[in-house]
């Protein structure tokens, strides 16, 4: 394996040997958990972790979950609600699994975020990135699909509303719906194949993120400088790194432990705030809930689809060129799936030859701005779809698309970067000083 | 470190931004200063025995409770009655349906309260979550952070929301409430005080009644509640203590690498 | 800066954390791993269902009733003082699966047996009227033919043991309460 040069497994034992040279399993483990790490990775660098017991969580709660519902549209709001009274502590697992998409969710935007801030996404690292994307796909997927199993109302006519955005491609939309949901609306046989998929994918993201950890293992994590670790011998490596355990795994494991605390607090004493009352109500085809929202993780792209109405010139344009076929619905979906493909693309919309914003004057102001964007459009998300919500969801999504194709590019070529440090070494030696320096006395328990 | 605290305080803000249960022509609700609120809230046994027998006498004739089971009602942490009450409260007051008898028979405390939809009225078990309190301001959901979801303060102002204001629609009397979103409901004022007679004596005004039948349908909504904060706090309580233990092996771990590289600069 | 002023104070304690550290983790791991064991447990419902109350008031003596337990039929006999002469007559006669009527009968006037034959599993005759009692006035299984007496006692056929019995008490003389 090629990477950071640093020491490998050695068997020792006759036992070892036999199993290394049959099965090199403990080795892989070993440079996997041993694997150098920059340093001088900041707070930002423990989203990975929380990612990571979110998905165990998720997977365990689920499976436990599992054994105590019921995938049918008679029997489906009953069941859970049979975890949530009769099943031992089932209403406590239940509303982990239900909080723990938010916290999903929550880890994975602070995760992207940093790796735009600090140019994670930059060669050599743009497999690890596009693999982050589709698991992010993935994750949204699943979480979608989760949503409709308790089969409340929300269940139901999100379930209904989202499934039509297929309706909106051109000529062959009308069959993938029905061949989506199995049938010529949102019924039992969505619901089981959900429940399939809903078990399946989550297993499918933990095979991704295998493969986004060997990508990164082989090139070595980004940090704060966006500088690379010295590669030209063991000793100048072991300079810029110290091996992740222990050092990153306690700072990592001390981060979710604060993270878990807030977590706790709201199963515990706020189980619902995240969720919508209406999912109280048993799926009911006929009738539609006054307001349908989605969940708040995927508000942001929501209001990237319904801003582009009729009314916007880009999509009477984009309906002028292409005879009518691209109509504003099938924009809207377009703008929505192309939100998040030029998210996936910018590695090469990037032209800086600078990696970590941190040294980019003008980047930082643009990306911070994208940062609220974010948060603009999802509030704008569960806005009503009216004035004067809908003109600034425009903006906000002119904004999102404008940072990636046109922003990104020019900065490359017009922004005047600060110095970097020469090495991670000097950057880390550097930072350390500045903190003893103010009031080493304070800042120092003394033993 | 400021920048992250800064980012988490707008993801909170963010994440109120759900519900949107608000506009649209949402009805006022009040808020009730109920027992049960906050991390340290508790439900109170007497007031949810004194809703428990508002529902039977007054709720009873048109909604159903059918996802609640009549044994829940002896629950620690719920009305907590004693066992031979709940018998004899499902013998006299509850009837079902035996598929095996193919006949009706006197309840029993393993059978849930039975469905009803003879008035086509909703059924009442999770009313109390199927509803909300006020989401906003502009919908970012801080009063909920701070007065709680609003499920039973709902339920409270909408029994004592009405007008007196009728109308007929449609072949239907509607009646005026400022609670109901739209204003307009179809269910007639279902009480209007002293329609019960609570053994405690207590207060039977039509706020008193209102109050304690919405906290009655918050517990069959959320029957495990007690259980839930209590495994909340100990969860929160044993994660601190993790924190802090981690926080100081975290810094004994790096204290030799952060004093070389100090050294060293 | 006292590591250096004295390093094995230091040690000792830095190792007290490490070890306390440890410890709350492994209590956590535990604490998490107990519930989602706990959840596989019988459920509320499945447990209220475990213990059957049954009325036993307007049973008159000589008829018998069968109620379901856990899945089961549970026999319940009001047993004439002739069927528990005749059981009591046999407490001292050689029986496959010797036993006393007054071990199997908590009240003698009530016989509550689980209605399932010890041999292989079917469901013995003599709930109804016009069943056959078999030879000893008790039950009768079909499949193989055991014979079983008014204490429940397997007299002939190739039937191992006795009937079972559930357990139950008297909430009160007409209240039954098994499981």
């Amino acid at each position: 394996m090629s990477g950071i040069p640093h020491d490998h497994y050695e068997p020792k034992t006759g036992g070892e040997k036999w199993l290394h040279s049959r099965l090199p399993i403990v080795g892989l483990l070993y440079d996997t958990i041993m694997i150098p790490t920059p340093k001088n990775l900041n707070w930002m660098w423990i989203w990975g972790i929380i990612l990571t017991f979110c998905l165990v969580l998720q997977i365990v709660t689920g499976i436990i979950l599992v054994m105590h519902y019921t995938p049918h549209v008679d029997l489906a709001f009953a069941s859970v609600e049979h975890i949530m009274r009769n099943v031992n502590g089932g209403h406590f697992i239940r509303y982990l699994h239900m909080n723990g998409a938010s916290l999903f969710f929550v880890a994975v935007y602070a995760h992207i975020f940093r790796g735009l801030y600090y140019g994670s996404y930059k060669a050599p690292r743009e497999i690890t990135w596009i693999i982050g994307m589709l698991i992010y796909l993935m994750m949204m997927g699943t979480a979608f699909m989760g949503y409709v199993l308790p089969w409340g109302q929300m269940s139901f006519w999100g379930a209904t509303v989202i499934t039509g955005l297929f309706g909106a491609i051109p000529f062959i939309g009308e069959p993938i719906q029905t061949w989506l949901l199995g049938g010529p609306a949102v019924d039992n046989a969505t619901l089981n194949r959900f429940f399939s998929l809903h078990y399946l994918l989550p297993f499918v993201i933990a095979a991704l993120v295998a493969v986004h950890i060997w990508a990164f293992h082989t090139t070595g994590n980004n940090n704060p400088t966006g500088v690379e670790v010295r590669r030209s011998s063991k000793a100048d490596a072991e300079k810029d790194t110290v091996p992740f355990w222990p050092y990153f795994v306690i700072k990592d494991l001390f981060a979710l432990a604060v993270i878990l605390v807030v977590f706790f607090a709201i199963v515990g004493f706020m189980p619902n705030y995240l969720g919508h009352p209406d999912n109280y109500i048993e799926a009911n085809p006929l009738v539609t809930p006054a307001h349908i929202v989605p969940e708040w993780y995927f508000l942001p792209f929501y209001a990237i689809l319904r801003a582009f109405t009729s009314e916007v010139w880009v999509v009477q344009f984009a309906s002028f060129v292409t005879g009518g076929i691209i109509d504003a619905k099938f924009f809207g979906v377009l703008a929505m799936f192309g939100a998040i493909a030029v998210m996936a693309l910018a590695p090469w919309l990037d032209t800086s030859s600078v990696r970590s914003g941190k040294y980019r004057p003008m980047f930082k102001w643009w990306f911070w701005l994208l940062v609220i964007d974010f948060f603009a459009l999802m509030w704008l998300g569960a806005m009503p779809a009216e004035e004067p919500y809908a003109t600034f969801s425009l903006i906000a999504s002119a904004y999102w698309f404008a940072y990636f194709l046109v922003i990104l590019p020019l900065l490359g070529v017009i922004e005047k970067p600060l110095p970097q440090p020469e090495t991670i070494e000097a950057d880390f030696n550097a930072t350390m000083a500045k903190k003893a320096g103010k009031g080493s006395a304070a800042q120092q328990p003394a033993e | 470190m400021l920048k992250k605290l800064t980012l988490s305080a707008i993801t909170a803000l963010a994440l109120g931004t759900t519900g949107a249960m608000a506009a649209g022509g949402a009805g006022h609700v009040h808020d009730v200063d109920f027992s049960f609120e906050g991390p340290f809230g508790a439900f109170d046994q007497n007031q949810l025995q004194r809703g428990l027998q508002v529902y039977t006498e007054v709720c009873a004739g048109c909604h159903g409770l059918k996802y609640v089971p009549i044994r829940t009602l002896s629950d620690e942490g719920g009305p907590h009655l004693p066992e031979e009450q709940v018998r004899a409260y499902a013998e006299q007051f509850i009837e079902v349906y035996d598929a095996e008898l193919d006949d009706f028979r006197p309840g029993r405390p393993t059978d849930n309260f039975p469905e009803n939809t003879a008035a086509g009225a909703p059924d009442l078990s999770m009313m109390a979550k199927a509803r909300a309190g006020f989401h906003g301001p502009y919908g970012t959901g801080m009063a909920q952070l701070f007065k709680g979801m609003g499920g039973a303060e709902y339920i409270a102002s909408l029994l004592t929301g009405y007008t007196g204001e009728e109308k007929v629609e449609a072949g239907v009397t509607l009646y005026e409430n400022t609670a109901f979103p739209g204003g307009w409901i179809s269910m007639a004022p279902p009480i209007y005080g002293d329609d019960v007679e609570y053994a405690d004596g207590h207060s039977t005004s039509i706020h008193h009644i209102a109050e304690d039948v919405s906290a009655f349908l918050m517990w069959t909504a959320e029957p495990k509640m007690m259980a839930r904060k209590q495994a909340g706090f100990t969860g929160v309580l044993f994660l601190v203590l993790l924190s802090v233990l981690l926080y100081l092996t975290n810094k004994r771990i790096w204290a030799p690498i952060k004093k070389k590289a100090k050294e060293q600069a | 800066m006292s590591e250096i002023a004295n390093p094995h104070d230091a040690k000792s304690r830095r190792d007290f954390i490490y070890f306390a550290t440890a410890s709350a983790g492994t209590v956590a791991t535990g604490a998490a791993v107990w519930p989602l064991i706990n959840s596989m447990n019988p459920s509320a419902d499945v447990i209220a269902l475990s213990v059957v109350e049954v009325d036993l008031d307007g049973v008159a003596p000589g008829t018998r009733i069968t109620v379901k337990w856990n899945g089961k039929p549970v026999f319940i006999d009001h047993r004439t003082e002739e069927r528990i002469a005749k059981a009591r007559a046999d407490d001292t006669a050689t029986l496959p699966d010797q036993a006393h009527d007054a071990d199997r009968a908590v009240r003698p006037e009530w016989l509550v047996v689980i209605g399932v034959c010890t041999h292989l599993g079917c469901i013995p005759l003599g709930q109804r009227g016009a069943d056959p009692l078999g030879d000893w006035g008790g039950w009768f299984c079909p499949c193989h033919g055991s014979h079983y007496d008014t204490a429940g006692r397997i007299r002939k056929g190739p039937a191992p043991r006795n009937l079972d019995l559930p357990s139950y008490e008297f909430k009160s003389d007409t209240l039954v309460s098994i499981g």
